[in-house]
């Protein structure tokens, strides 16, 4: 009882996962700084943002509706956090695995982008209206993309659970290599996911502000921060999980220096495609997303049937 | 499907200026725009009148930031022509010099500025980064990074010295370096080229009847510069080619700075190889005889107009400023039919607005009727006077009440 108390709260549940995410938004701003020849923030700049923002009045407008303008962030941040008990960390086995929790994370992973929908709709505010529908539009162009992506692998391995997948590509390594094509759809779709440039659309400050987070403040503005920071943290180690699988048979504190090198991969990864380039308008993203994406993420799906065809 | 209406400004972060655009949207289409200006309305050409030239120049270097240069080099030519001064050579080459400095810094910034909009936050940082190199190099040349105050009636201010004129040139080569990139960067990097070409349209034809000035107008294949067409300071002994495309769109309005930058680079190269010895400025007269001039300038901008009216004392009876922004404003309502709303910052920062250098006027509306009225000086001033009383200020008895603060003060 205490045991799992303990691994759903502190390690490897919510305590670790907000301080993980936070130091990952670090290295993302750090490089990010690094990249475009700035200093960028010291080492606690994220968590003092979060002190800063929960120290702060939250406001909420007049004309919204207050239960679900408050209710959002909470629901967002949960549902990102809990998402992290099926992925395999370092150890090839989640915290709970089970046959089709590939699903569940999936599922868990649109939870946010709906809050984020559901807050900018309910806060009454123009920007955070365009903003609202903006995402919603966003999520239909790259949740696909993202789904099929990532279920090559798990096709190849013949199981829909993250676990049983990573323990496959312990058993088999050079099967890595049939996912490349995956792996960047998957990161690409990421980004959507994460709305970072090019995909920040929903957020465009030049255009509409801040997006659905327009009217937020204090500390519900902090649990929405939050959730984007655990999103990154938790879609890195998903793609960390399925498509750079090593290091799971190594001893525990080594197996952990492997995952967060993997974590930093992706996340450097991430950081280097938001710096490369501009941000797409909405109709070039949905347009990219399903003429590129979609039939690369499709084309990746084919090959893993026919290798999967080949081996038998 | 349904229109909204969304307002962009007075105050928001694609703005850097108080500007008001309405954008009456269908979706993420802009189907119509509406524009309110005044918001930042200083009152600089009545300030001018109770001023004398020389101050003036001090103050009209103050309508804008970036090109304070422009507007301060316009109103002295104004009144040289007046007083019927020759500049030195070696004056108008200075003169030329800092105006062209000013354009780099000027671009340089307009492009971290387009970088921005579009969410491309890597090429503003770059941008202002390099545009840093030029900043300095005004700042050694005349002591200011900004409003350099080099001009005077008659010439300017501070003569160049042997090793500035080195530093320049080094620097220059740097600049241009950096310059050739961002246009590799420009016409390479595929999402910003999606983001900027096919944006923003301007017909050739809208663009003149709109009266589009500067890289706005050029883009659209106006061939228009004042540097060319009615040549001011050194730029009669200067070659240099106009820089005209015809994208006609925010995409041409790029390639257009960036292609002037490197013309401005060779010019700078030409004014330090012919750069003449000798004074650098003239005596001028306090009092300018009476008469009216109306001087031309292209700023960065595109053409900067002031007009000077003199009534024979040390006071101009009449100055008017126009700078290119208003010029070019007309054009962004056209620019910015059918457009995304997405498109909406790039569109508006493409003519490099400067919303606080234009207003020269304020409307006085009617709340509540929205009729438009007008107010005399005095008027306006007695409402002042009023309106602060109203809030509790009351400045017919500040001296009383000074002096009641410094007593309590004392004990």
């Amino acid at each position: 009882m205490i045991n799992s108390l303990f691994s759903l709260f502190v390690f490897p549940g919510l305590f670790f996962v907000i301080f993980a995410s936070l130091a990952f938004e670090y290295a993302d701003r750090k490089i990010h700084a690094r990249m475009q020849n700035r200093k960028g923030p010291p080492w606690f700049q994220p968590l003092a943002d979060m002190i800063k923002l929960l120290a702060k009045d939250s406001l909420v407008p007049e004309h919204a509706d207050r239960t679900l303008f408050k209710l959002m962030p909470i629901v967002a941040l949960a549902a990102a956090t809990a998402s992290i008990m099926y992925i395999p960390l370092w150890r090839s086995s989640a915290l709970y695995a089970f046959d089709g929790d590939l699903i569940v994370v999936f599922y868990l992973l649109t939870i946010p982008t709906m809050s984020l929908f559901l807050a900018g709709w309910s806060s009454t505010s123009l920007y955070s209206l365009i903003g609202a529908v903006r995402s919603l539009t966003q999520l239909f162009a790259y949740e696909v993309p993202f789904f099929i992506g990532l279920l090559g692998p798990c096709i190849l391995a013949d199981t829909w659970s993250l676990s049983g997948v990573a323990e496959y590509y312990t058993k088999t390594p050079a099967m890595m290599l049939v996912n490349v094509i995956g792996f960047a759809v998957s990161l690409t779709a990421l980004l959507g996911k994460l709305e970072k440039v090019p995909f920040d659309i929903p957020e465009a400050e030049t255009e509409i502000v801040a997006g659905p987070l327009t009217e937020y403040s204090g500390w519900a503005l902090a649990l929405f921060r939050l959730t984007l920071d655990v999103e990154l943290f938790v879609g890195a180690s998903l793609l960390a999980a399925v498509f750079l699988p090593f290091g799971f048979g190594l001893p525990a504190w080594a197996a952990f220096v492997v995952y967060l090198i993997r974590l930093l991969m992706v996340v450097a990864l991430i950081t280097l495609l938001r710096t490369l380039f501009a941000r797409l308008r909405l109709e070039q993203m949905v347009n990219f997303c399903w003429k590129y994406l979609a039939p690369a993420a499709l084309l990746q799906l084919v090959v893993n049937l026919c290798v999967k065809m080949f081996l038998k | 499907m349904n229109r909204i209406k969304i307002p962009i400004g007075p105050q928001h972060p694609a703005l850097k200026e108080p500007e008001n655009f309405q954008l009456v949207l269908e979706g993420e289409k802009i189907y119509e725009a509406g524009m309110r200006l005044g918001y930042n309305h200083r009152g600089m050409e009545k300030a001018c009148e109770q001023r004398t030239y020389l101050q003036d120049i001090y103050l009209l270097e103050r309508v804008c930031g970036i090109c304070s240069h422009s507007h301060s080099t316009c109103f002295v030519q104004a009144v040289e022509e007046l007083a019927g001064l020759q500049v030195p050579p070696r004056g108008l080459y200075i003169r030329t010099l800092i105006g062209e400095l000013e354009r780099i810094h000027s671009h340089l910034l307009w492009l971290g500025v387009a970088g921005h909009e579009v969410g491309f936050d890597t090429l503003l940082m770059y941008s202002w980064r390099d545009r840093e190199i030029v900043m300095d190099l005004l700042c050694e040349i005349s002591g200011n990074r900004v409003n350099y105050a080099m001009n005077t009636i008659g010439g300017v201010r501070r003569d160049l010295t042997p090793a500035q004129l080195e530093n320049i040139s080094k620097s220059i080569d740097a600049l241009e370096e950096r310059t050739k990139y961002y246009i590799q960067v420009a016409t390479e990097e595929a999402t910003l080229i999606a983001r900027l070409s096919k944006v923003g349209f301007l017909s050739n034809a809208d663009a003149l009847k709109l009266g589009a000035a500067g890289p706005t107008g050029r883009a659209c294949g106006v061939d228009r510069d004042v540097r060319r067409d009615d040549p001011y300071a050194a730029y009669a002994d200067m070659e240099f080619k106009v820089v005209v495309d015809n994208h006609c769109d925010v995409y041409g309005r790029t390639l257009v700075r960036l292609g002037e930058l490197m013309e401005t680079y060779s010019i700078i190269r030409q004014v330090l190889k012919k750069i003449p010895e000798g004074p650098i400025a003239v005596k001028a007269p306090r009092k300018i005889p009476a008469g009216e001039v109306f001087s031309r300038y292209e700023a960065p901008r595109g053409e900067d107009v002031h007009y000077v009216q003199s009534n024979g004392t040390e006071k101009p009876e009449r100055v008017k400023v126009r700078a290119p922004t208003l010029a070019n404003l007309s054009s962004v309502a056209k620019m910015l039919e059918d457009n995304y709303l997405a498109d909406a910052p790039i569109v508006i920062a493409a003519i490099d607005p400067c919303f606080s250098c234009t207003d020269r006027a304020l409307a006085i509306k009617d709340a509540r009727k929205g009729a438009l009225g007008v107010m005399e000086w005095g008027d306006l001033r007695k409402y002042g006077i009023e309106w602060h009383r109203r809030n509790g200020i009351d400045f017919s008895d500040l001296n009383k009440r000074f002096s009641k603060f410094m007593e309590r003060c004392r004990i």
